[in-house]
C-alpha cells in the first residue's frame, strides 16, 4: 500500500501548501493599512515595479497591435468587413489581450525580480534581521510591494492596450489604407467605457493581485540557497501564468456572458 | 567550578533557559532539555562545535522559534512566540549581530545604522544623524558612512552591523559567530569592541562562537556546549582553561580526536569498501 500512502502524503502536502499560501495572503492583506500609513514606501514600489516592466510592455503592445491589425484585416477583407477592423482590434485589446498579455509579461519581468529580491533578502538574513529589530517585514517590505504590483498592473495594461491600438492604427491607416475617420468612429460607437474598458481594468487589477502575491510568496518561501532562489523564480512564472489564464476564463465568463 | 546547571540567583539573571527542548522537525532534536542562565551585565560566551545548536539557542531567545517544551525567560517574562505584541516589545530590548551582518544591501552604511532609529523612533533627522555618526565612531567607521554596502569588506560589514545592533542601546546584545571569516586584525578589533561596548553601555552580551582564544579573552563566563545542546561545562575562562576534563581539554586545545570523534558515525570501513577485514585476510593466507 506504499503507493497509496505516497498519494495521501502528496495530497496532504498540497493541501498544507494551499493553507500556508492562504495564511500568507491574509497576512499580506492585514499588513496593507500599515503600509498605506507610510505611503512613500508604496510610491517607491509603484515606480520601481512599473518602471521595471514599462519598456517591455510598450514594445510588446506595439508589436501586438501591428500583427493584430494585419491578421484581422486578412480575415475580415474576405467577408467585406474590413471597416470593422478598428472595433475588433480595440475590443480584443481592452477586453483580453491587454490584461492577459500584460500579466504574463509582468510575471516574467517584475514578478521574477520581486521573487529574487525577497528570496535573496531572506537568504542574506535581512528579513530575519528586521524581525529581530521588532520591525514587521510584512508591513515594511512585502505589503508595499503587494500594493505596488496591484496598482502598477492596470496602468501597464492600459498602456499596453493604448500602444496596441496606436500600432493597429499605423498599420490599418498607413499601410492598408483604411479610412482614419472610420477606424476611430467605429470604436467610438462600439466600445463601452464601463463594460469593455472598465472590465478590462478590473481584470488587470485581479491579475495584479495574483501575480504579485505569487511572486512575493515564492520569494518568501524560497529555500535560502542559489538553487532555491532560482527554482522559486521559475515557479513564479509558471504559477502566475497558469493562475492568470485560469482566472481570465472565469472573469470573462462573469463579465461578458450577458448579451449587450 | 565546572557544573552543568544554573548557578546564580534568579535576580541576577537576564535570561533563563529552562528545560528547553527543540528540533526543526520531529526526526532531529537540536536542543535536548537545556538549562542555562545568562547573567545581567556580563559577557557570556557559548562555545561549541558546528551544528551543536548554538545559533538555535539565540533564535529561541529572540523568539524566532518556539521551544517544543520548556521555556525561555527574558528579564522575568516568558518569551511567547504566539504573542506578537509581547514579542516585539521584547525584541526592542535586544540587538543582534548576524553571522554575515545581514545588512540591507540597497542602503548605504549610514542608512543601515539609521534604519532602526527611523523605524522605531520619532526622532528628528538631525538627531538621528548625530546618533548614527556616534555609533559608527564607536566601531571606527564614521568615515565610511556614505559608502555602499558593496564597497565595504567583510570585517567592516560586521562592524557596521554591530553599530546597527547598538543603535537603540539594547539591554541584550547577541553575537552570532562574530569572529567567523575575519582576519586576525579584524578579529582583535571585533573582540575589543564586544568587551568595550558591554562595559560602556552596561548591556548584557551573549557571544556564540567556536573561536576559543577570542572568547576566553573577553568573556566573564563561558559555556561549553556539545551536540544536542548538552552542556559539557561552564565557568570562568580561567577555570575552563585549567580543566582536566578530557572533553573540555579537547575543545579548548582544538585536538582533532578525543571524546568528540573525528569521524561522523559510519558503517564498518571494510564493509563500505567491500574488502575483507585485515585479520580475516591474514587467517586465509595462513590456512593456504
Amino acid at each position: 500500500m506504499s503507493w497509496l500512502q505516497g498519494l495521501g502524503a502528496r495530497a496532504l502536502d498540497i493541501w498544507r501548501g494551499w493553507g500556508h499560501g492562504a495564511l500568507f495572503f491574509l497576512d499580506l492583506v492585514r499588513a496593507i493599512p500599515a503600509a498605506l500609513a507610510r505611503f512613500s514606501l508604496v510610491v517607491v514600489q509603484i515606480h520601481a515595479i512599473g518602471n521595471r516592466s514599462l519598456l517591455l510592455i510598450l514594445a510588446s503592445g506595439l508589436a501586438v497591435g501591428f500583427v493584430l491589425a494585419l491578421q484581422m484585416y486578412y480575415a475580415l477583407v474576405t467577408y467585406g468587413a474590413a471597416e470593422s477592423l478598428g472595433l475588433i482590434v480595440n475590443l480584443s485589446l481592452v477586453r483580453e489581450l491587454g490584461p492577459v498579455v500584460t500579466a504574463l509579461l509582468f510575471a516574467g519581468r517584475a514578478g521574477t525580480s520581486l521573487t529574487a529580491e525577497i528570496g535573496l533578502m531572506k537568504a542574506g538574513e535581512q528579513i530575519a534581521a528586521m524581525e529581530l529589530m521588532a520591525i514587521d517585514p510584512r508591513a515594511r517590505v512585502l505589503a508595499p510591494r503587494f500594493i505596488g504590483g496591484i496598482v502598477a498592473m492596470p496602468l501597464l495594461a492600459i498602456l499596453f492596450s493604448t500602444v496596441g491600438i496606436l500600432g493597429a492604427w499605423a498599420v490599418a491607416v498607413g499601410l492598408i489604407g483604411i479610412d482614419a475617420g472610420n477606424f476611430w468612429s467605429i470604436q467610438q460607437n462600439g466600445v463601452d467605457v464601463w463594460r469593455d474598458v472598465g472590465n478590462g481594468v478590473v481584470k488587470s487589477a485581479v491579475f495584479g493581485v495574483i501575480c504579485t502575491f505569487v511572486a512575493l510568496y515564492q520569494g518568501h518561501e524560497a529555500e535560502a540557497t542559489p538553487e532555491g532562489v532560482a527554482y522559486a523564480t521559475t515557479r513564479t512564472v509558471v504559477n502566475s501564468s497558469l493562475a492568470v489564464l485560469g482566472m481570465d476564463f472565469v472573469l470573462t465568463a462573469l463579465m461578458f456572458s450577458a448579451p449587450t | 567550578m565546572l557544573a552543568p546547571g544554573p548557578l546564580h540567583l534568579a535576580s541576577d539573571n537576564l535570561i533563563e533557559i529552562d528545560h528547553v527542548t527543540f528540533g526543526y522537525d520531529s526526526s532531529r532534536t537540536i536542543l535536548n532539555d537545556v538549562n542555562l542562565v545568562f547573567r545581567r551585565g556580563q559577557v557570556t560566551a557559548v562555545l561549541g562545535g558546528s551544528g551543536c545548536g548554538k545559533t538555535t539557542l539565540l533564535r529561541l531567545i529572540g523568539g524566532v522559534h518556539a521551544a517544543n517544551s520548556g521555556r525561555v525567560v527574558f528579564d522575568g517574562e516568558v518569551v511567547d512566540t504566539g504573542n506578537r505584541a509581547q514579542l516585539y516589545k521584547l525584541r526592542r530590548r535586544l540587538g543582534m549581530l548576524f553571522q554575515f551582518g545581514a545588512l540591507f544591501t540597497d542602503l548605504s552604511v549610514f542608512d543601515n545604522v539609521a534604519f532602526p532609529l527611523r523605524e522605531m523612533t520619532n526622532l528628528p533627522e538631525t538627531l538621528i544623524r548625530d546618533i548614527v555618526l556616534m555609533k559608527l565612531n564607536a566601531v571606527g567607521l564614521r568615515g565610511a558612512a556614505p559608502l555602499k554596502i558593496s564597497e565595504v569588506s567583510g570585517g567592516m560589514a560586521r562592524r557596521i552591523a554591530l553599530a546597527r545592533a547598538i543603535a537603540l542601546d539594547p539591554d541584550l546584545i547577541m553575537y552570532d559567530e562574530p569572529f567567523a571569516g575575519l582576519d586576525l586584525i579584524s578579529m582583535g578589533v571585533a573582540a575589543k569592541l564586544i568587551r568595550t561596548l558591554n562595559d560602556v553601555t552596561g548591556a548584557t552580551s551573549l557571544v556564540i562562537s567556536h573561536d576559543v582564544p577570542e572568547c576566553m579573552a573577553i568573556s566573564d563566563w563561558v559555556v561549553l556546549m556539545a551536540a544536542g545542546g548538552r552542556i559539557v561545562a561552564q565557568g570562568t575562562p580561567a577555570e575552563l582553561m585549567d580543566s582536566q576534563d578530557p572533553e573540555v581539554r579537547q575543545f579548548v586545545r582544538g585536538e582533532p580526536d578525543g571524546p568528540v570523534k573525528f569521524h561522523y558515525p559510519a558503517p564498518d570501513l571494510a564493509a563500505d569498501f567491500g574488502v575483507q577485514p585485515l585479520g580475516a585476510q591474514v587467517g586465509t593466507g595462513a590456512a593456504a
